[in-house]
């Protein structure tokens, strides 16, 4: 089967953790990694796996895509540089997968909307953010079988797996969660809570998952809804498990969840980030076979 | 211990950790009761907020009776001298709750981080400075690093622009000599001009004790409750410190016999239950565990059969920090299945 060529567009922890997981996918094929410090990891590492690289940043792969016949590109840069790379990127067809808290492009969660962008044939999709990906899954589960008045979550990481530009502008995490959990999750208000916690051995991502029903909670129905949803996040997480819950307590339903990451690049700890990673390379992969199969041929705005 | 001369400012808490143990539902004419007699007790600060801070309204925390706005909007008007402050957990509220207390007239925002993480305040101390407010960097369960540990973070805060730094001592955990160790490191590291507090809570009865070895080694803000209301078995009595502090000679410009009227006339008969060490309260100080996560403790326990206790010892052995109550009901749901 043909591969669609993809370019990882940063070289740090999340775009190094994803050229391994793109490495084994059927549809990916991570043909370039740009970065902006050619004495950086994650060059080196792509460069051993015989990508091509350039730490000229992005203006750097601009002369390839034609000829490497680059489709699809992964962000996982900053928010601060991501609209003049999508800019770029988008102007010569090539659909850019955006993971940092941009969000330019509509927000994509896979097991939930996923297969909705990929029919609408969206240039520019973004993954709102870890601990979106860890929850909104569930909010949707809940708000798919009955209404979900306010639906709030605690996302709790090892201090080790935030790095500087989350501790430097923790509020776009709160904020944009929030805003997932009603634009995706279904919600109609969406609260978002984020914890650093420094213990050593570092925790493992918990998240947990409070839904306020606006009718009493259709307990068979949600259980059932939420088991089916945990299944399809398994697929590409299989370290998503469910700890506790559904708690049903009047009209709040509470799910108990951890994530823990499948440590190519990234410690296992830090579900919060390969859950990152791996919603963004599931995201691909659907885009990559619309493009093979012909019903979706990026083109340049 | 000689303080005599030495000025401190006094700052009562009872209406923002007092909101813990009311399970956030004191209502904005209590508020304005209470806040108008701690003021003419001549308590110069007061603060005012959910007690979980700006934005803290939620399942996980608690919904409060009102809005932080609707608070802080009834009680500033109607202050003669006190000021009012408020807390913001980041992570929690965000800037835009900051300028919504700035509109409400807060003069001082207390920027609250677990004790190792002071890098998530940049944002929210830089502008809290720049809207020309008292800022202060409260450093949370300040047991859990070593004074050296803290220094470090304090100088971060200190280097977004806050002007005070607080040591927290969330779990009533600590000693004495824990203050002294971790003001005095404080106060030589930091610049002269920085002002350090010490924020206590009563869980081993040690909030007068640990409140003066933070002046002794250079704390001139000292955080209490009336009554002591606050979480766990509460804040330092401040009612108790303003009588200590005048048989030392320590100048507070507070009344005792007012204030003390404000504790017993106006706060004592609003405790849904006595503000006392009980059973939890100590495993709190002695585990060292986040004061508010007593009643969350209580409840479930008395949902799932467990003991209150054991849950509380289990999250301090799983080293949860503030904001984590999220896990006493998974902690309880894991002992009822144990059984």
């Amino acid at each position: 089967m043909a591969k669609i060529n993809a370019a990882l567009v940063g070289s740090g922890n999340i775009g190094t953790d994803l050229m391994f997981k793109a490495l084994r996918s059927d549809w990916i094929n991570p043909a370039w990694m740009v970065g902006i410090d050619a004495s950086s990891d994650g060059l080196a590492k792509a460069r051993e796996r015989g990508l091509k690289t350039t730490a000229d940043g992005v203006d750097g792969l601009l002369p390839h895509i034609a000829k490497d016949n680059i489709r699809i590109a992964f962000d996982a840069t900053s928010a601060y540089v991501h609209a003049e790379n999508a800019r770029k990127l988008q102007s010569r067809g090539v659909v850019v997968i955006d993971l940092t808290p941009a969000a330019i492009g509509p927000y994509c969660v896979p097991p939930v909307n996923l297969s909705e962008h990929v029919g609408a044939r969206e240039m520019n999709v973004n993954m709102v953010s870890c601990g979106g990906q860890a929850t909104i899954p569930i909010v949707a589960a809940v708000s798919r079988v009955q209404k979900v008045a306010y639906a709030e979550i605690v996302a709790t990481v090892a201090s080790r797996s935030a790095g500087p530009g989350t501790r430097r502008n923790i509020d776009e995490f709160t904020r944009t969660t929030a805003s997932g959990i009603e634009k995706v999750g279904g919600a109609q208000r969406g609260k978002a809570i984020i914890i650093l916690n420094p213990a050593e051995p570092p925790l493992i991502m918990r998240d947990t998952v409070h839904c306020l029903t606006a009718t009493e909670p259709d307990q068979q129905r949600i259980t059932d809804s939420i088991k089916s949803m945990l299944a399809e996040v398994q697929k590409y997480v299989p370290g998503y498990v469910l700890k506790n819950g559904p708690v049903f307590d009047g009209n709040r339903v509470s799910v108990y969840l951890e994530v823990a990451g499948l440590g190519d690049y990234l410690p296992r700890f830090a579900g919060n980030l390969d859950i990152m990673t791996a919603a963004a390379l599931r995201t691909g992969e659907m885009i990559a076979q619309e493009i093979v199969s012909g019903r979706f041929q990026p083109s340049a705005a | 211990m000689k303080l005599n001369g030495k000025k401190v400012t006094l700052h009562d808490n009872c209406l923002r950790d007092g909101m813990h143990p009311k399970r956030h539902q004191i209502s904005t004419a209590q508020m304005v009761e209470i806040a108008t007699a701690l003021d003419a007790a001549g308590v110069p600060l007061m603060e005012v907020t959910h007690g979980d801070g700006l934005g803290g309204a939620s399942v996980n925390y608690g919904f409060p009776l009102h809005t932080d706005e609707e608070y802080l909007r009834a009680v500033v008007p109607k202050l003669k001298r006190a000021k009012v402050s408020a807390l913001l957990i980041p992570g929690i509220g965000t800037v835009d709750h900051l300028r919504l207390a700035h509109d409400c007239g807060v003069a001082t925002l207390r920027v609250a981080t677990h004790c190792t993480e002071a890098d998530v305040s940049e944002q929210h101390i830089a502008l809290s400075r720049k809207l020309g407010l008292d800022t202060v960097g409260f450093l949370m369960m300040a047991h859990m690093i070593e004074p050296e540990a803290l220094v470090q973070q304090a100088r971060l805060m200190e280097s977004y622009g806050a002007n005070c730094i607080y040591c927290t001592d969330s779990a009533g955990y600590m000693l004495p000599e824990d203050v002294t160790v971790r003001i005095a490191a404080l106060r030589a590291a930091l610049q002269p001009q920085t002002e350090l507090g010490f924020h206590g809570h009563h869980n081993l009865a040690m909030g007068i004790a640990n409140s003066l070895a933070a002046i002794e080694a250079g704390a001139n803000r000292i955080d209490g409750s009336a009554a002591g209301l606050g979480a766990g078995a509460g804040n330092t009595p401040l009612e108790v410190f303003a009588a200590v502090c005048d048989r030392m000679g320590i100048i507070t410009g507070v009344d005792v016999f007012k204030l003390a009227d404000v504790a017993e006339d106006l706060v004592v008969p609003l405790m849904d239950s006595p503000i006392h060490i009980d059973r939890d309260a100590l495993i709190l100080g002695y585990a060292g565990v986040y004061s508010s996560f007593l009643l969350f403790a209580k409840r479930a326990a008395k949902k799932y059969g467990v003991r209150s206790a054991d849950i509380l010892v289990e999250l301090g052995r799983m080293k949860t920090v503030g904001g984590q109550e999220d896990m006493i009901e998974d902690v309880a749901i894991n002992m009822a299945g144990r059984r």
